[in-house]
Order: C-alpha cells, then structure tokens, then sequence
C-alpha cells in the first residue's frame, strides 16, 4: 500500500466519533446518507492523491486480507 | 419551417458515368454528404485527388441535430476553406450556468486562455455548417478541382475486391454501376454500408429518450449553455437550454426509458412542457422536434480492405459532450492525408491502419467520456443518484466539487498516445505538445501559427537552426522557423517550449505533433519521417 494510514492517527478518536454520530442525529435516513456521500467527497478531495484515494476505496472494500 | 431543409441542395443530374459501358473507375467514391461526408470530399479534393460522393438524399440534414463545433472542428475548416463562414454565422459562447432542483448552482468559463484565432466553441445549426461546406465544393468545383456531389444516388450493393470496390448505384433514372480505388463510407449511425459488409456494430448501449426541440423566440436570454439537474418543470431528469443563430433555441429534456415516443413528439404534449421550462408569457415557435435514443458504440475496426468508415458510421456517442459531428472530423483529417500518400504511392497500404488504430483511440475516449456523463447525468443506481446530488449540492458552496459536475464534456482533439505514428518525446517541453497532440493554435502579430502548419509536413523550429526542406524517401518537409520574439503574448513559448530554449517539432499535414527534440539532428528526422508515414 502507498502512504494510505490505516494505523491509528485521529488523536482523540472518541471525540471524532462521537462528533461524527452527533452530525448524524435526527436526520432522516436519505438525509444522513447524503451527509455521508458529501463527507466522503469533501474528504477525498482534502486527500488528493489519486493512489492514495485508489487504496482507501480497496481498503473500505474489505475485500484485500 | 425554415427553407434551407426544404431546398434541394444538390439535386440528381444525370453523370456520364450512368451511360458507360463499362464501370467507371474513380479514385474515390465517399458515401453520404452528411458533415463527415464533405469535410472528407473537400480535403481529398484540395489535394487533387478525384472524388465523388454519392448521397440517397438532395439535401441538407433535416432539422438541426448537431448544434455545437469545437475550435478543433473550427481549425480543420479553416484548413478546408470554410471556417471563417462557420464563426461568421454561429454564436460565440464560452460561458454556461449549472441548474440544480430550483437554483443555480453556479457558473462557469470555458476559455479563460486566449491567444487562438478561433473560438472555444461556436453553436451552428448542422444545416448551416452542411450549406457551408456544400458552398465550398461549388468552389473547388468552379476552380476545376475533381470533385462531384450526385444527390439521389443511393448506393445498394457494394462488391469488395482486392484492389478496387464496385458500387451498385440506385438513381431516379434507374441503376449503374461505378467503381473506386477507395471507399470512404460515411453514410451515419445506420451505416448501410456496415449492413452490406456484414460488420457488427457492437458496444455499450445507453437507453434513455431525449426530447430535442428547436424553437423560434425573441428571448433575452444570454448565449450560454444552461444545464439543468432534476428541475422543477422535468422532475427526476435533466434539461438544457441554447442559443443558436436566427433566434433558434435549443432545448434537450430528457424523458426517461419507458415512454411512448410517438405521443410524446404531438405538439399539444410538446407545447406544455416547453412551457413549464420558459414560462407562460414566452411566445416561442417549434422549428423541430424529435425524440432520440442515444447510444454509445463502435464498430471494431474502422478499416476493411479498402473500405474505410468514418464519423457516425464507425462510431455513435450520446450528444452531451457535442462529440459527434466533432470527432468526424477528426477521422477525415486524420484519414486524409494518409490516403493521399497511399493513392501517390509515397507510403505503404498499412499506413491506413494507423488512421484505425488512431481514431479507434480517439472514439474509446469520446465513447468513456460520453458514457460517463450519461452515468452523472442519469444515475443507475440509487447510491450512484445520492453521490450526484452530494456532488451538485457541494458545487453550489465549494469550487472543489465543480469539476466533478459532469453535465457534458465538451470535445477535444484527440491526443494520439501510443500511436505507431509518433517518435519518442525527446524535449523536455509542454505536455500539450508531446507527440500526438494537435497543435495549439498560437498568435504571431497579425497572424496565427495553424494556417502556415496546414495540410503538409512541416519541421517547426522555435530558435534552432534546420534546413529549410528536407526530403525522406518522396516525402517533402519544410520548414517554419520561428522565435519566442514572434509572439510578444508568449503563448507559443508556454504552448511549444515550456522550459526548454529551443525546440524542433516534426507536424504531420493534420497539425499533430509526430517528434520533437530540443534541436535539429537530421538522422533523428529522417528516422521520424518515415515512422510518421508508417515505414518503420
Ligand atoms: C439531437 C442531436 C444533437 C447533436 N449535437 C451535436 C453537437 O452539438 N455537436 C456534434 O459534433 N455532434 C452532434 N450530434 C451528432 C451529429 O449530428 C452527427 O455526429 C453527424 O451528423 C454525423 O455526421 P455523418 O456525416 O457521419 O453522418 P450523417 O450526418 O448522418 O450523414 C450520413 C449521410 O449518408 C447518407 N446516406 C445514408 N445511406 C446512404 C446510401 N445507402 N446511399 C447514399 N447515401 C446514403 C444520408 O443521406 C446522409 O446524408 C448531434 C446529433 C443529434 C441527433
């Protein structure tokens, strides 16, 4: 794999988790899947790198071992 | 309806070659008149090669079809004699706006860039551009170039042989039969001449129905390209909106798979959806109407024997990237040069198999392009639809998420990567110029760079020393040379030198960059000349 992390690296990780459910709440399921599909672009443009985009699509895939 | 549809452009005269004993042989024979059709006939013609095309039909294309012409398609009929007429009459647009449910979401500029003579893309209705290149022939022909047009010549039968084709020919007058060294079939999305040959047209099929009309107003909208997402006035598709000449407007609102096409194209169920989209008080007139599928394929190789396919008849794609008539013109200019060093005997037969191999390049790039618009446009899946409407809602708040609206991309010359043709990049230069690219254009004072690199080889020297001709094995070279100083906007120093100082550039007679190297080295241009005719 290139430069993907996919070893811990958010400092406080409940803090991003619990921020992450907290967008989430109340909004009705299309709702909350539309704020999930602009998260992922957003972030995906903050990355950039295309080889690096490439393998975090492989990696949420759980298809590699 | 407007005249020119209805007004034989070049009617059925009768030829000589129906009374000939035997099967007249010409050199070559090019069927349908469409914009492929013609741009083929002229270039061959200019060059003085006999040709003649034969078309079932007298006229120009009925309706408009074809609206949008790229710069490229704009360059090549400078190089045919017609480009100046195509601007003179079309509209000039660069700037378009994105619609999303009820707002805009934002707008955009095609050519920020400037520095080329002609514009990014003009809108013309596919009649006009037809009736101009038609007017071009009438001027070849006044000037004694070996060209003909025969309207109502439908051509029925075609016998492949080794060396020549045989043509059976349908006319008012009755049957005959002609003969060519080449054929070039350009005879549209239907290809009889496929059907003849018994080729497969296979590919990838995008089905959805567009509503196409053109309507007549006086609205004060401006010449942009307006695309709508999803809109009120037709819920779930998309739509869009765009000046033509003569206050024509064309209107595209996609009506989805299942529909019943017939009732659809009524004008009492026309009228009330153009209404929803303009508004009850504009007064508009339909021009024409149509409802097309479109598809996205193409045959598997554009050449057999010595029949060679070009434009519509080789290849379809969905109109949202305006990539139709444009990429037929990019097989002509690609063909035609080749053809005629073949017919001279100055390059081997095989040397068209690079006109297969480069435009099959070019129509899988129109065709994955094209395709995935149609994939933003109309989403497959409902995850596919969720990510769309993510992408269009960021687009109104973020610039980032604006190149990933995909309502169209917008033709471009093909840049032949790969291709047999081309020498090894040997210039650190621009990337816009490796080998394979079309020539940017480039200002030089009053003049511009594309019409002094049109239709032979020419070795472009940018501060280097070269001979001023060079000739390889019956192939004529000459030069161009040029400084950075000719051009005070810099624009042929950012398009051809980019860091470099200096730099040679081998042109093919259609404007594509063959070799470069930063400086003159003859055994390297010599080898190069004949890898660009297909001798290496
Ligand atoms: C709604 C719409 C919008 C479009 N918008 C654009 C656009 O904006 N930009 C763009 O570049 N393209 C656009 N296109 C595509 C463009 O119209 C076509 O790509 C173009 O017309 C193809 O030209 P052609 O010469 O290959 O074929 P055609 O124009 O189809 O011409 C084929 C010719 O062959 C003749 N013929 C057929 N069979 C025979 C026979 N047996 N004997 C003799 N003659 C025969 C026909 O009479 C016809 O004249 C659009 C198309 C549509 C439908």
């Amino acid at each position: 794999m290139s430069d993907l992390i996919l070893t811990p690296n958010i400092k406080n990780a409940d803090d991003f988790y619990a921020e992450l459910l907290a967008a989430h709440e109340g909004l009705e399921k299309a709702d909350s899947d539309a704020l999930n599909a602009r998260l992922v672009l957003v972030l995906a443009n903050h990355i950039g790198d295309s080889t690096v985009l490439t393998d975090a699509l492989r990696a949420a895939a759980l298809t590699d071992s | 309806m407007n005249k020119i549809f209805e007004t034989p452009l070049y009617g059925y005269e009768r030829s000589p070659d129906q009374d000939s004993p035997t099967p007249v042989r010409h050199k070559v024979i090019v069927i349908g008149a469409g914009p492929v059709g013609l741009a083929a006939a002229i270039d061959l013609a200019q060059q003085g090669v006999d040709v003649v095309v034969l078309d079932e039909n007298d006229k120009v294309s009925f309706g408009s079809r074809a609206i949008c012409f790229s710069q490229r398609t704009l360059e090549i009929a400078d190089r045919l004699g017609c480009g100046r007429r195509l601007v003179d009459k079309g509209v000039l647009w660069d700037r378009g706006k994105v619609f999303f449910d009820d707002r805009q979401v934002y707008d955009f500029n095609l050519q920020p860039d400037e520095g080329y003579a002609n514009p990014a893309f003009i809108n013309l209705q596919q009649y006009h551009f037809e009736n101009y290149f038609v007017e071009r022939v009438r001027e070849l022909q006044a000037e004694g170039a070996p060209i003909e047009i025969r309207g109502r010549n439908k051509v029925e039968a075609i016998g492949t042989h080794e060396d020549h084709v045989r043509l059976e020919v349908e006319t008012p007058e009755g049957p005959y039969t002609i003969e060519a060294d080449w054929l070039i079939a350009c005879d549209g999305a239907t290809s009889p001449a496929r059907r003849m040959l018994g080729i497969d047209f296979e590919g990838r099929i995008f089905e959805d129905n567009f509503l196409i009309a053109d309507v007549i107003m006086d609205a004060d909208f401006p010449s942009e390209r307006w695309f709508w997402f999803d809109p009120p006035f037709n819920r779930g598709q998309s739509a869009l909106l765009h000046k033509q000449p003569d206050n024509v407007w064309r209107i595209d609102l996609q009506l989805g798979w299942d529909i019943d096409k017939e009732r659809e194209k009524r004008p009492e169920n026309v009228i009330p959806r153009l209404k929803a989209m303009l508004g009850d008080d504009v007064e508009f007139q339909l021009e024409w109407v149509s409802i097309y599928t479109f598809q996205c394929r193409r045959m598997e190789s554009f050449r057999k024997g010595r029949v060679l396919f070009a434009g519509d008849s080789a290849h379809q794609v969905s109109p949202f990237g305006a990539r139709g008539a444009n990429s037929g013109l990019q097989d002509t200019d690609n063909l035609c040069w080749k053809l005629k060093l073949v017919l001279d005997g100055k390059a081997p037969e095989t040397l068209l198999d690079s006109y297969n191999a480069e435009r099959v390049y070019g129509a899988d790039e129109n065709i994955l392009n094209s395709s995935r618009s149609t994939d933003f446009i109309t989403p497959k899946s409902e995850m596919s639809r969720i990510l769309r409407d993510a992408v269009l809602d960021l687009s109104e708040h973020y610039d980032f998420a604006r190149p990933l609206v995909n309502s169209g991309r917008l033709s471009q010359p093909c840049t032949y990567d790969g291709s047999s043709l081309n020498s090894a990049d040997a210039l650190n230069g621009p990337a816009g110029t490796r080998p394979g690219s079309a020539c940017p254009d480039a200002p030089l004072g009053d003049e511009f760079l594309l019409p002094k690199l049109a239709g032979k080889f020419t070795l472009l020297t940018i501060d280097a020393d070269a001979p001023d001709t060079l000739e390889e094995d019956g192939i004529e070279v000459t030069r161009l040379a040029l400084s950075v100083k000719d051009d005070m906007t810099l624009a042929l120093k950012r398009r051809y030198l980019g860091d470099a100082t200096s730099a040679v550039y081998l042109i093919r007679p259609d404007q594509h960059v063959a070799a470069r190297r930063d400086s003159y080295e003859e055994n390297t241009f010599r080898h190069a000349i004949r890898r660009a005719c297909g001798k290496e």
